[in-house]
């Protein structure tokens, strides 16, 4: 069950400005029935070009409708210029708040806002610009940059609940994460091997890494690591030094020497003390 | 406001003679049933009566019988027990709209060493059994498919399927969750190897469930412990639900011709209502054979959440398989494997009824719902497009 605020529910269950206006000045349509919302806003302005009155048709959720119907209040009375400065987290702070998974809906709210204005402004309407990212949603790479940059969003989940990529198949994940990764201004990590290894390039990348890697980290400590040896995903070591009667040696082994050979030679590994 | 619950494939009411009988055994015969003392004894009597009840209601013996937690663990240790004893065999067979507590642990497997088929369904939800058939082969270790199916009703034809998998030898488990208490089931004769079920589908509590193993299967528990369920299932019983499942299942044979006669006419009336007085509305699923207390109907140009909260301001309790309400993005996997399209898809709404709804529920039902469609219609832009 969704936690929905009060003002969520009232504008659902008693959604303001709902229908068509005829001879409007802006009208902009946005969502699809596949992907299971879809709003259209119409507009009128009066002759100080402010915005005289908005309506709107909504197929979705209780929060899409509300968000829809809280858009038609908020707009009312503002010229384009304002209006222009609605952002989706304005909608979703006029109702109080929307569950994260649902932030889409305020989305799809600005989104119809900016599509009705560059209508009534006979601007040719924006091309789809940009590459599809997410196929199932047909969300482009700009879309998702700009989720990323104007709501701040870290993750994977944060960009499907704001603008649905990511959503459906899941096979553009990757592509999303490096979008959130590049517009953060964060190193893209190297894309993880997916060649499998045999056995003995596993034993030799195993033991470069714990030389050029490891050891030198555990020196400085004036620790040392023995390989013992490789029994199928199990990566059994002896410590030496400071390392053997250190207390937070399982610690230092588990943390930093499993993370680094999960990181560098393959996730699956288990790294195992052997007692001297 | 009074609550009218035809949720019932989700979870059900505990009866009130189920709710009696359990209820002594939290605080005043709280004793361990492996205990050596009388006190702790007479729990293990009743135990032994709720494992007889239950076996009854299913027409198995009581020593095939393995009392566990919850439907999704007998889906695992079934499925897991048959991989385990067949080492060499490769190939896992599903279909493609079981319930998460298969569906997922199969895509697990697929992702660990298993090569997977999964058995699709046509627009009806009725499974292809040819296909079913021409998949099987040697290094098949394990063929599960469900009994009935939640979201649809639909039933499948698990005699014919253990038929012909007895001759081939394949290991044969049904998840018979939702068949359980609704439609008369006699494993004497049926084939299957291992079955499902869970308590509080049927006027149980929640917490407890069981696997059938047919004796002669080759099994491997999936809680090693102590010689609980003989050492099939380790760990201390929870005595007061394991004895309200066995009342629950006593409770089940008895009402099993209500349950088909009674409570059908109800949501067959439902049903009918529903489409007569609701234009752009389809049922969802083989009418034919389908479990006698569900409907799914999808109300066309609507979606499924905005159905399911106008229906809660009446207390109606219903389920969807519209994405919205699960916070995934995508309509139900069992819908969109039937194919049924985007348009009906987001605005399917489950009714589940049970021995606890009354002729008059329903008729509330039939008239509250007509105008909150036609309220969400007025509001979708797609309703007058479609005119």
């Amino acid at each position: 069950m969704w936690e929905y605020t009060k003002t969520v529910k009232d504008h659902f269950l008693n959604p303001r400005n709902v229908g068509v206006i005829e001879n409007a000045d802006g009208v902009g349509e946005v969502g699809s029935l596949a992907c299971g919302d879809a709003l259209t806003l119409y507009f009128k302005l009066d002759e100080n070009k402010q915005i005289k009155d908005a309506k709107f048709q909504t197929f979705g959720c209780a929060s899409a409708i509300a968000s829809s119907s809280a858009l038609t209040e908020m707009i009312k009375g503002l010229t384009l210029e304002e209006a222009e400065k609605i952002t989706n987290d304005k909608i979703a702070e006029f109702l109080g708040g929307l569950p994260k998974q649902k932030m889409h809906c305020s989305v799809l709210g600005r989104d119809a806002l900016e599509k009705a204005i560059t209508n009534y402004r006979g601007e040719a309407e924006k091309k789809v610009e940009g590459k599809i990212v997410c196929e199932c949603f047909g969300v482009t790479d700009i879309e998702i940059k700009r989720a990323v940059t104007e709501n701040s969003l870290n993750s994977i989940e944060d960009v499907t609940n704001y603008v649905k990529a990511g959503g459906g198949c899941e096979n553009c994940h990757e592509n999303i994460q490096e979008i959130i990764d590049s517009t953060l201004g964060r190193e893209i990590k190297a894309k993880k091997k997916v060649i499998r290894l045999t056995n003995i390039q596993k034993i030799k990348l195993i033991e470069e890494t714990l030389e050029r890697e490891i050891k030198p980290a555990l020196k400085k400590d004036g620790g040392n690591i023995e390989l013992v040896d490789v029994d199928g995903n199990n990566v059994l070591v002896k410590l030496h030094g400071t390392c053997a009667t250190c207390s937070a040696s399982q610690i230092t082994l588990k943390h930093y020497v499993e993370s680094k050979l999960r990181e560098l030679v393959a996730p699956e590994l288990l790294v195992e003390e052997v007692q001297q | 406001m009074k609550v009218i619950y035809v949720d019932n494939n989700a979870t059900t009411q505990v009866a009130p003679e189920v709710l009696e009988e359990m209820l002594p055994y939290f605080n005043e015969f709280y004793g361990n049933p492996s205990s050596m003392h009388t006190f702790g004894g007479m729990v293990e009597h009743k135990i032994v009566e709720a494992r007889e009840r239950l076996a009854g209601l299913l027409g198995a013996s009581p020593e095939e019988i393995i009392i566990n937690s919850c439907g999704t663990e007998s889906d695992s240790t079934a499925i897991r027990a048959a991989i385990l004893s067949n080492p060499d065999k490769k190939h896992i067979l599903t279909s493609r709209v079981e319930h998460p507590a298969v569906k997922n642990l199969f895509e697990y497997l697929s992702k660990n060493g298993y090569r997977v088929t999964f058995v699709p369904v046509d627009r009806k939800g009725r499974l292809d059994l040819d296909y079913l058939y021409k998949n099987l082969s040697e290094d098949t270790a394990i063929v599960s498919i469900m009994w009935a199916n939640n979201e649809s009703g639909v039933i499948f034809p698990i005699e014919e399927i253990g038929g012909v998998l007895k001759e081939k030898e394949i290991v044969f488990h049904t998840d018979a969750v939702q068949a359980v208490g609704k439609i008369p089931i006699d494993l004497k004769n049926v084939d299957v190897d291992m079955f499902s079920l869970s308590g509080h589908k049927f006027h149980g509590p929640k917490g407890v469930g069981a696997l059938y193993v047919r004796k002669g299967t080759k099994y491997s528990p999936f809680l090693i412990g102590g010689h609980q369920e003989k050492g099939r299932r380790g760990g201390t019983e929870n005595v007061a639900s394991i004895i309200g499942l066995g009342k629950a299942s006593e409770l089940a044979a008895a009402n099993l011709s209500d349950e088909s006669i009674r409570v059908k006419r109800l949501r067959d009336k439902l049903e009918t209502e529903l489409l007569n007085r609701i234009p752009n509305s389809i049922v969802n699923g083989d009418i034919e054979n389908r479990l006698p207390n569900t409907t799914s109907i999808a109300f066309e140009y609507v979606e499924g959440e905005a159905i399911l909260l106008m229906m809660d301001e009446y207390g109606i309790c219903a389920s969807s398989g519209s994405a919205c309400t699960s916070g995934s993005l995508e309509p139900s996997h069992v819908l969109r494997a039937m194919g049924v399209p985007f348009t009906a898809a987001h605005g399917s709404i489950r009714f589940s009824l049970s021995i606890y709804n009354t002729e008059e529920e329903i008729d509330f039902i039939i008239e509250k719902l007509p105008p909150i469609i036609e309220r969400l219609r007025e509001l979708s832009p797609f309703w007058k497009k479609a005119q």
